[in-house]
């Protein structure tokens, strides 16, 4: 009580409203944002990772003649993954019981390496799908994607001259690599290709093919 | 001599902007948020152009680290958050606990209750089994992460072949999905796939990262 007295004696009788800030200390509030923004900046995940599908060949019991797959020679192509980054591929089937066997031939990931060959191969469809895709961006079909997924896929399985790749890798390849050559297969729109286990005589024919 | 005031200027700024635009932040971020999986080891995924999403449920994890290691993890319910009809049932099945049941059966270890609700809510792991007690227990991150010598594969003791059948005994609705490091061996993933057909599963989801890419066709 005192204080005020003495206060309004000070100011010369007259009685003034004490005056409040309008302003409130913010720091503090600042501060807690600052720290909860930094939290959630840096404990997000945006990107959702993207998964690529493959589907294996099943697994047959006890392998006869009849029940695998045949697969006609004129259009097959194997491609060998070895580590390193080496890519080989070759044409037809390699049979011991058929000399002679087939030629490796040397390639690289790079897309003048496996891709051009891949593409020059698969001509026809990757052709009918570009056009049909390229349709779709300019806007003139107008379709869902899951409509567009259907059509590439109709047409990719209409083909009859396309190539069907089989992948084999040897025990020094990296799984990157195998990543890869499925990529490559998605780029091409390869329709009919399978990852599967190489066999002994390829694996000869990896230890002489060229460096 | 006359004195020279400087005019007093107040040291307060007006962080009002500075808040609105906090606040603004704050509030795309905490509605946006997903929070970033725990994860057992570092992995680089290799590149691809694929554009399909991830399944985030119901999914049955192997890692494959650049040093071949692997590590196994689970979902623990097909959905999870869900209170009404269906879902519950499906909440309540604790496929990760049922998992661990099933191993502790096989390897006649017996678990306490405690430790099957500690296995439930945990995240991914790589350890022999006999670990995995050790793993469960321990309450130091360096402990577990020491722990974490990758499931054995040896043709003797297949470790990964009885997870695995487990698993898809727990949950067979399960989708399967691989996670490997670009500079893992084929051969492990491999055999990760050989053991994966055993147990009847032949479609499997590759974790890749996005990267576009060009192809033409030259004349």
């Amino acid at each position: 009580m005192a204080e005020i007295i003495q206060e309004e004696k000070h100011e010369g009788g007259k009685r003034k409203p004490k005056k409040h800030s309008t302003h409130i200390d913010m720091t503090p509030m600042v501060d807690l944002m600052c720290l909860l923004i930094t939290f959630f900046m840096l404990t997000t995940a945006f990107s959702k990772p993207k998964i690529m599908e493959i589907t294996m060949p099943e697994k047959v019991d006890n392998p006869n003649k009849e029940n695998q797959t045949k697969v006609q020679d004129w259009r097959t192509y194997s491609i060998l993954l070895s580590g390193d980054d080496k890519v080989y591929y070759y044409k037809g089937l390699a049979d011991p019981k058929k000399p002679p066997l087939p030629l490796l031939i040397k390639t690289d990931y790079s897309k003048d390496g496996i891709r051009k060959f891949l593409l020059q191969k698969n001509k026809t469809v990757f052709k009918e799908v570009e056009a049909l895709k390229n349709k779709v961006i300019k806007g003139e079909l107008v379709m869902a994607d899951s409509t567009l997924n259907r059509k590439i896929k109709e047409i990719k399985k209409s083909d009859k001259g396309s190539p069907i790749i089989l992948i084999k890798a040897d025990e020094k390849a990296k799984y990157k690599n195998i990543v890869d050559i499925i990529d490559e297969m998605a780029i091409c729109n390869i329709a009919g290709y399978a990852v599967v286990d190489i066999s002994p005589v390829e694996l000869d024919m990896l230890k002489t093919a060229p460096k | 001599m006359p004195k020279i005031k400087l005019p007093t200027k107040s040291p307060h700024i007006d962080m009002t902007p500075m808040v609105d635009l906090f606040s603004l932040l704050l509030t795309f971020f905490m509605l946006t948020t997903s929070f970033r999986p725990q994860e057992a080891a570092q992995i680089d995924s290799p590149n691809s152009i694929s554009e399909k999403q991830a399944p985030d449920k119901n999914i049955i994890t192997v890692d494959i680290t650049k040093d071949s290691k692997i590590f196994f993890d689970m979902n623990r319910n097909g959905k999870t958050f869900d209170r009404t009809g269906k879902e519950v049932a499906d909440t309540a099945a604790h496929y990760r606990k049922q998992l661990l049941q099933k191993m502790s059966e096989h390897y006649k270890v017996t678990f306490s209750p405690k430790e099957l609700d500690k296995f439930d809510k945990g995240a991914g792991f790589g350890m022999p089994f006999k670990d995995i007690k050790k793993w469960l227990n321990s309450s130091d991150p360096k402990e577990k992460e020491a722990l974490q010598t990758g499931i054995p594969t040896d043709t003797t003791d297949n470790q990964l072949a009885l997870w695995i059948r487990f698993a898809r005994l727990s949950n067979p609705n399960a989708e399967v999905v691989i996670k490997g490091d670009g500079n893992a061996d084929y051969k492990t993933v491999k055999k990760i796939i050989d053991v994966m057909q055993d147990n009847k599963v032949n479609k499997f989801n590759l974790i890749t990262n996005l990267q576009k890419q060009e192809a033409k066709l030259d004349e």
